[in-house]
C-alpha cells in the first residue's frame, strides 16, 4: 500500500499534447476516481501511471519513489482493464495465478494466496473453468481478482464496469467499493460515468479536455462546483445555468425579479446562476423565475418538470402526487444557500 | 419436420424425407448437390487412378480402367523392400518437420513484431518482406545454387531447407492474425512481469493457435511436395526426397507409372496425419472468449 503523487504531469502524442499539466496527490489507501466525458484523457493518465504510455514530462511517485522510468512490473501496481483482458486459453485458477507469476513466494503460498482471493470474490467454485464458460460480471471478477492476488500498492481499475448491463453494473460498483473497505489498497479508478463516480470515490477527479477541473469529495464536487463544467457533468438532471447581472449583493435575471445570493464573491458583471432542478420548485418562498410547464416526467415520488421561461428552457422538481399540468404556469423557487453563482465568460464559481 | 425443408443447407437426410409435393422447392438445392458432386468426383478422381495404378502390373498401366482386372500388391512390397524409397521418406519427413517448425517459430516471431511494436522503419521491412512474394522461385533457383554452392550445402539437408526456413506469407499470415489479439492482454501481461519474448509464447501464441495449424499444414505439404529446388540441390540418392526420387522410377525408356504412383499413395499418409493433427486446432473464435462477451 503507499500513497501516489502526480506532478505537472504532460502527454503528447507528436506535437499534440492532450494532458496539460496533471497534478495529483492521492492519500495511502484512498479511492479516488477520475471522471469526465470521452476523451478528456482519463485513460491516457492511468495507462502512464501504469507506464504503459510513457511520461511526456512530469513526474509520478508511488510510495515516495520516482517510477518514471520502471518497467510496469517494478512499479507495484496491478491494473483491471474495460475488456477484462483474462486469458481465453487458461483457466480461471491459471488465470489468477498468472498475477503471481513474477512472485517469489513458494508454492504453497501462492495456492493459498489464490484461494484466499478465489474465496473473497466468491469465485472457487468456479476456478477450473475457462473464461467462455463465465457471464460477464464473473470475468470481471476474475479480473479483479488477477490484479488482487498480488496485494500491488495501487489498483488501476479503467472503466471495468462499461461492459456490464446496468443491473450487474450496480452490484459490481458495491462489491469494489466493498473489496475496497476489506484490503485497502490504494485504488484510482476511471469511468465517464458520474453516478459511478459519485457513489464509489472518497475523492473526485473531474477532467476536460486534458486539465483537472476540480478534486473534492462527492459532496464538495456536488454542492460546491467549481466551474459551470463541474456543474453541469456532476448530478442527474444537469443543473439549470441562467444568465444575468450581478449588482451588490444580488443577481438580476431579465425581467425576472432579484435573486439574493449569500457570500458573493463579485460586485459587477455578466454572470450565470446555476440551480439544481432538485433545489427548484414551484411555489416556494424565494421565486426566481416564472413559466409554463411543457412537459412532465414523473418519477414516482416527485415529477420532473420542463418549464418554457423568458430565461429558456428549465429544469425543476415538482411534488410527485400533485404536480403542475401541461401548460399551467408555475413560479419557480430556491432556497438561497442552493443558489450557485458563475463568472460567465471563465465559467468559475463565484460563491 | 416443418421446418426441415426451409432450411437454406437441409441435410441429405431432409431432402430425403421431403414430400414430393415439395420437390421443386428443391430443385435449386438438388442443382447445388450435382454440382457438389460433379466437383467432388473431379476431387477424387485422380487419388482414385492413383490407388488403382498402383494396383495394377505393369501392362495395365495405360488402360484406363479405373478397377484393375488383375490387382496385386506387388509394386508396394517392391517400394517398401526397395532401400532408397525408405530414406526418401525420412529425408522427407525429416526437411518438412524441421522447416514447419521453424516456419511456426520465426514467421510468428516476425509477425508478431510487425504487428504489435512500433519502431522506426517498420512499414519498409514489412513491404519488403511482403514484395518477396512477387519473386517466383524459378528465379530464385539459381542464386540459391550459387550461395549453396559457395557456403558448401549443395547435397545436404541444410542446403534443401534453408531458402524456406522463413516465409513472407507466413509472416505476413501470422502479422494478420496478431491484429486480432487486443492490446489489452499484452499490456496486462506486460503489468504482470512477463519480459515481451514471454509475452509472446505464453500469451499471444496461445491465442492465435488456429493460425499456427493452418500455417503449418500449408508448409508441410509445401515441402513435402517441393520437386524443382530439392531436385536441383541434391545429387546423390541418398539425399533425395520423395518427390525427386519418385521421378527416377523406372529408366530411360519406361517410367515405371505403377511404382510412382506406389510411392504417391505411400507419401500422402504423413500429410493425411499431420492434417489430421493440425485440423482440430483450427476452431475460430478462440481470442474472443477473454473479451467482453
Ligand atoms: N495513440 C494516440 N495517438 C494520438 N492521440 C491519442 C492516442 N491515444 C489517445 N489519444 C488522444 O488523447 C486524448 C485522451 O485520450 P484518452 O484515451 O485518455 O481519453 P479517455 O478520457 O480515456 O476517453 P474515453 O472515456 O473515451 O475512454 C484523446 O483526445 C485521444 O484522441
Ligand atoms: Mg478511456
Amino acid at each position: 500500500m503507499a500513497n501516489l503523487s502526480l506532478h505537472q504531469l504532460t502527454k503528447s502524442y507528436g506535437t499534440t499534447e492532450v494532458l496539460h499539466g496533471i497534478s495529483l496527490d492521492v492519500a495511502d489507501g484512498e479511492f479516488v476516481v477520475l471522471v469526465g466525458p470521452s476523451g478528456c484523457g482519463k485513460s491516457t493518465t492511468l495507462r502512464m501511471i501504469a507506464g504503459l504510455e510513457e511520461t511526456t514530462s512530469g513526474i509520478i511517485e508511488i510510495g515516495g519513489r520516482e517510477v518514471n522510468n520502471l518497467e510496469p512490473k517494478e512499479r507495484d501496481i496491478a491494473m483491471v482493464f474495460q475488456n477484462y483482458a483474462i486469458y481465453p486459453h487458461m483457466s480461471v485458477k491459471k488465470n489468477i495465478a498468472f498475477g503471481l507469476r513474477s512472485s517469489k513466494l513458494p508454492k504453497a503460498d501462492k495456492e493459498k494466496r489464490i484461494q484466499e482471493v478465489a474465496g473473497i470474490l466468491d469465485m472457487v467454485p468456479l476456478l477450473d473453468r475457462k473464461p467462455s464458460q463465465l457471464s460477464g460480471g464473473q470475468r470481471q471478477r476474475v479480473a479483479i481478482g488477477r490484479a488482487m492476488v498480488r496485494d500491488p500498492a495501487v489498483f488501476l481499475f479503467d472503466e471495468p464496469l462499461s461492459n456490464l448491463d446496468a443491473q450487474l453494473r450496480t452490484q459490481m460498483r458495491l462489491e469494489i467499493k466493498k473489496l475496497h473497505q476489506r484490503v485497502g489498497n490504494t485504488i484510482i479508478f476511471v469511468t465517464h460515468d458520474q453516478v459511478e463516480a459519485m457513489t464509489m470515490a472518497d475523492r473526485i477527479v473531474i477532467m476536460k479536455d486534458g486539465y483537472i477541473q476540480q478534486v473534492g469529495t462527492p459532496e464538495e464536487v456536488f454542492h460546491k462546483p467549481a466551474n459551470t463544467f463541474v456543474a453541469r457533468f456532476i448530478g442527474a438532471p444537469s443543473m439549470n445555468l441562467l444568465e444575468g447581472r450581478v449588482s451588490g449583493g444580488a443577481v438580476s435575471l431579465g425581467a425576472g425579479p432579484e435573486v439574493r445570493v449569500p457570500a458573493l464573491r463579485k460586485s459587477g458583471g455578466d454572470v450565470l446562476l446555476g440551480v439544481r432542478p432538485d433545489d427548484l420548485h414551484p411555489g416556494s418562498g424565494n421565486p426566481i423565475v416564472t413559466g409554463t410547464v411543457s412537459l412532465r416526467e414523473p418519477l414516482g415520488s416527485e415529477t420532473l418538470i420542463y418549464v418554457d421561461t423568458a430565461l429558456g428552457e428549465i429544469t425543476a422538481k415538482a411534488d410527485g402526487r400533485t404536480p403542475p399540468e401541461v401548460g399551467a404556469t408555475v413560479e419557480l423557487g430556491a432556497e438561497p444557500q442552493n443558489l450557485h453563482v458563475f463568472d460567465k465568460s471563465s465559467g468559475e464559481a463565484l460563491t | 419436420m416443418v421446418a426441415a425443408p426451409d432450411v437454406p443447407r437441409a441435410s441429405a437426410e431432409a431432402l430425403l424425407r421431403s414430400e414430393p409435393a415439395k420437390r421443386p422447392r428443391n430443385m435449386g438445392q438438388i442443382l447445388r448437390w450435382l454440382l457438389l458432386f460433379i466437383g467432388g468426383i473431379l476431387m477424387v478422381m485422380p487419388i482414385a487412378y492413383m490407388i488403382s495404378t498402383s494396383l495394377k502390373w505393369p501392362h495395365e498401366v495405360y488402360n484406363v480402367n479405373l478397377i484393375p482386372e488383375e490387382p496385386t500388391i506387388e509394386n508396394y512390397t517392391y517400394v517398401l523392400e526397395d532401400g532408397r524409397f525408405y530414406w526418401w521418406f525420412v529425408n522427407s519427413i525429416i526437411i518438412a518437420t524441421i522447416t514447419t517448425i521453424c516456419n511456426l517459430l520465426f514467421d510468428s516471431l516476425v509477425g508478431y513484431t510487425l504487428c504489435k511494436f512500433r519502431f522506426p522503419g517498420r512499414t519498409i521491412v514489412f513491404i519488403a518482406i511482403l514484395s518477396t512474394l512477387m519473386i517466383p522461385t524459378e528465379m530464385l533457383v539459381i542464386p540459391w545454387y550459387l550461395m549453396s554452392q559457395s557456403f558448401g550445402w549443395l547435397d545436404s539437408y541444410w542446403g534443401i531447407m534453408f531458402p524456406g526456413l522463413m516465409t513472407a506469407f507466413g509472416t505476413f499470415l501470422m502479422k494478420q492474425f496478431f491484429e486480432s489479439v487486443p492490446d489489452d492482454f499484452i499490456e496486462a501481461a506486460r503489468i504482470d512481469g512477463l519480459n515481451e519474448l514471454q509475452i509472446w509464447w505464453t500469451v499471444a501464441m496461445p491465442l492465435v493457435k488456429p493460425a499456427l495449424a493452418a500455417l503449418a499444414i500449408f508448409v508441410f505439404l509445401g515441402n513435402w511436395t517441393a520437386f524443382l529446388w530439392p531436385l536441383i540441390v541434391t545429387n546423390s540418392v541418398d539425399m533425395y526426397t520423395i518427390p525427386v526420387g519418385l521421378s527416377g522410377f523406372g529408366d530411360e525408356a519406361d517410367v515405371a507409372w505403377e511404382l510412382i504412383m506406389t510411392g504417391a499413395a505411400i507419401s500422402t499418409i504423413p500429410t493425411l496425419v499431420v492434417f489430421l493433427i493440425f485440423q482440430r486446432f483450427i476452431i475460430r473464435g478462440v481470442v474472443m472468449a477473454g473479451l467482453k462477451g
